[in-house]
């Protein structure tokens, strides 16, 4: 496998360093991604030609920091295909997102009784907002369960999405089990039995074409960082007439139409609801990442890491005593990876490999009832990304064979 | 660099006691008791602790998953603090949370942490340091916990 991605590589400063004695192996892209030279650029020009707030003044600096702002909106538009820029809000991030909806829509739409349907593979962010409603409301949280194969039992779905459901909340991919989730027909599902359907995009977006429109999601949530734009600045894609009905979230600033001393009007969309400041420069680095993966294109970024799992899955699977969650057939495996090393902890695991220069993630990834339903309470986690390589693949499988090494035998027993 | 500096850190002692934890078993009716959980990756120790009428610490066990780290240092710590008073325990922990964060101390302390002042080494891994004093932070909470279950505010909560 020779990439032509493999020089985008370049583009990252700091992946150019190492890390005790080794090349840096960045394998956590699933906590956040490196940023290329390209969004870094854009940053520091917004901050140095055209930072201004928006839509509040009518200088020329405020007219510019107002256009790159908008532009930025526009652009994540077009990566997603909403139909419209004012059904695109900036938010702090997919978090900020899915509590949104939970408070805004969520608060208005459901009383004691209804149920909200949800996987059990959430991270704690499209898990925790909807349990925390249900418990205020009287409302029942259930759950979807897994097949053996870590896939979203849809037999399952299909009894639990009822006419009493009328939320129904599942991540398009997992960061814990490298799984895709079917969440058009998901939606489908939803819509015929009148609930709406909320996609948490986190681990998606960044790593394959999305789009909403097709997918028919009523809310899409998602974070710029995992996609290579800045912290503190995230996406939430809804559906016009269901953002129109909505109450707003947060009060304040920008977000108002007129107000009086007893009483106000809102806002039009999106405004409504990006109450005060917002994360100006974010919006702008989230437009320049866009652009940076649209250069790329996300069919390539796709096949990329695809191509990487083909590789890796199996060798990794090979190796004795090294068990991987999720699914086993690589083609259903995203370039999420969680594993484990028999009899050892993945903390002791982190910091071996970190000792080669490989940074993986070790925990519960902020899915602890998915790992109590495993049965697990940590696992290791490897991440890939468009810049990573097979270099990078096989650089994890040595450390892993050199870690297995170093518990089992040899160096433990030199000292 | 390789794996070699993780020999500093996983010496002979630590990983015998995590293959081999001593005092790994509840004590139902121990007088002092906590539950205590790694918050970044979620390990979980239950510590007990007997105190016999003068104070001193009686019997003492612990419970629970974790790292090498986390599972050794919870063996070396019932170890040092066996027999001890509430007071020794008390400033064997203060010793501890300050060795591994690399501020100095004389001897004789270090000494009395046995085994458990080999963790010592840990400070140079700055993201297993919390691993290694979760146990003998159970051991200062525990051992500060009033009957009705508040904990004294005396710096029980450090390092949280
Ligand atoms: C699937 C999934 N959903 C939601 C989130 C939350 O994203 P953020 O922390 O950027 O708000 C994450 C990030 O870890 C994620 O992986």
């Amino acid at each position: 496998m020779d990439s032509t991605l493999n020089k985008v590589m370049n583009d990252f400063p700091i992946l150019n360093q190492k890390v005790n004695d080794e090349r840096l192996v960045y394998l956590d892209n699933a906590a956040t991604a490196q940023r290329p030279n390209q969004v870094i650029k854009a940053l520091t020009h917004f901050y140095q030609t055209d930072n201004a707030n928006v839509h509040r003044g009518v200088h020329t600096l405020a007219e510019r920091a107002t256009a790159d702002y908008e532009a930025a909106r526009r652009k994540v538009q077009k990566f997603i295909n909403a139909p419209e820029p004012e059904e695109v809000i900036f938010t702090k991030g997919c978090t900020d997102g899915l509590n949104l909806v939970a408070s805004t829509y969520g608060e208005a739409n459901i009383s004691a009784g209804d149920e909200i349907v949800i996987s059990i593979m959430e991270h704690h962010s499209n898990l925790i907002p909807w349990q925390q409603l249900a418990n205020r409301k009287g409302a029942t949280l259930k759950y979807i369960h897994l097949t053996a194969d870590g896939e979203l039992d849809l037999d399952e779905a299909a009894q639990l999405i009822t006419d009493k459901t009328k939320i129904v909340a599942v991540a398009h991919a997992s960061n814990v089990m490298g799984t895709v989730n079917p969440i058009k027909q998901l939606a489908k599902l939803a819509h015929q039995h009148g609930a709406i359907f909320v996609g948490d995009g986190a681990q998606a977006v960044p790593h394959m074409a999305v789009d909403v429109q097709d997918l028919d999601v009523d809310f899409y949530a998602f974070s710029g960082h995992k996609m290579m734009g800045p912290t503190g600045i995230g996406i939430l894609y809804g559906k016009r007439q269901l953002l129109e009905a909505m109450p707003p979230y947060q009060y304040g600033g920008e977000m108002i139409g007129f107000v009086h001393e007893q009483d106000s009007t809102w806002a039009e969309l999106p405004y409504k609801f990006e109450a005060g400041t917002q994360n100006i420069a974010g919006a702008v680095g989230l437009g320049a990442a866009v652009d940076y993966l649209t250069g790329i294109g996300m069919d390539a970024v796709h096949e990329h890491e695809q191509q990487l799992v083909n590789y890796l899955l199996p060798k990794m699977e090979a190796i004795d005593g090294v068990q991987v969650y999720g699914p086993q057939d690589p083609a259903k495996h995203t370039g999420v990876i969680a594993f484990n090393l028999e009899n050892l902890h993945p903390h002791d695991v982190a910091t071996a490999l970190d000792m080669e220069g490989v940074a993986v993630r070790a925990g519960h990834h902020c899915a602890q009832p998915l790992m109590t339903y495993l049965g697990l309470t940590a696992t290791a986690r490897a991440s890939f990304y468009l810049y990573n390589t097979q270099a990078d693949a096989d650089r994890l499988l040595v450390a892993i064979q050199e870690t297995k090494e170093f518990f089992n035998h040899g160096s433990r027993k030199t000292k | 660099m390789g794996l070699e500096r993780l020999n500093s850190l996983y010496r002979e002692v630590i990983l015998d006691h995590s293959d081999h934890p001593h005092h790994k078993h509840a004590l139902p009716d121990a007088t002092h008791k906590i539950t205590l959980k790694n918050p970044t990756c979620g390990d979980v120790i239950n510590l007990d602790i007997d105190l016999d009428d003068h104070d001193k610490i009686k019997d003492i066990g612990f419970t629970g998953d974790g790292c090498t780290i986390s599972q050794s240092s919870a063996s070396m710590m019932t170890d040092a603090v066996m027999g001890k008073s509430k007071e020794q325990a008390l400033h064997m922990a203060k010793t501890f949370s300050d060795m591994v964060m690399g501020k100095k101390h004389p001897q004789a302390d270090l000494d009395e942490l046995q085994d458990a002042a080999i963790l010592s080494n840990v400070m140079t891994f700055p993201a297993r340091i919390k691993c290694a004093t979760l146990s003998w932070w159970a051991l200062q909470r525990a051992l500060l916990k009033q009957p009705d279950g508040s904990v004294d505010s005396d710096d029980s909560d450090k390092g949280e």
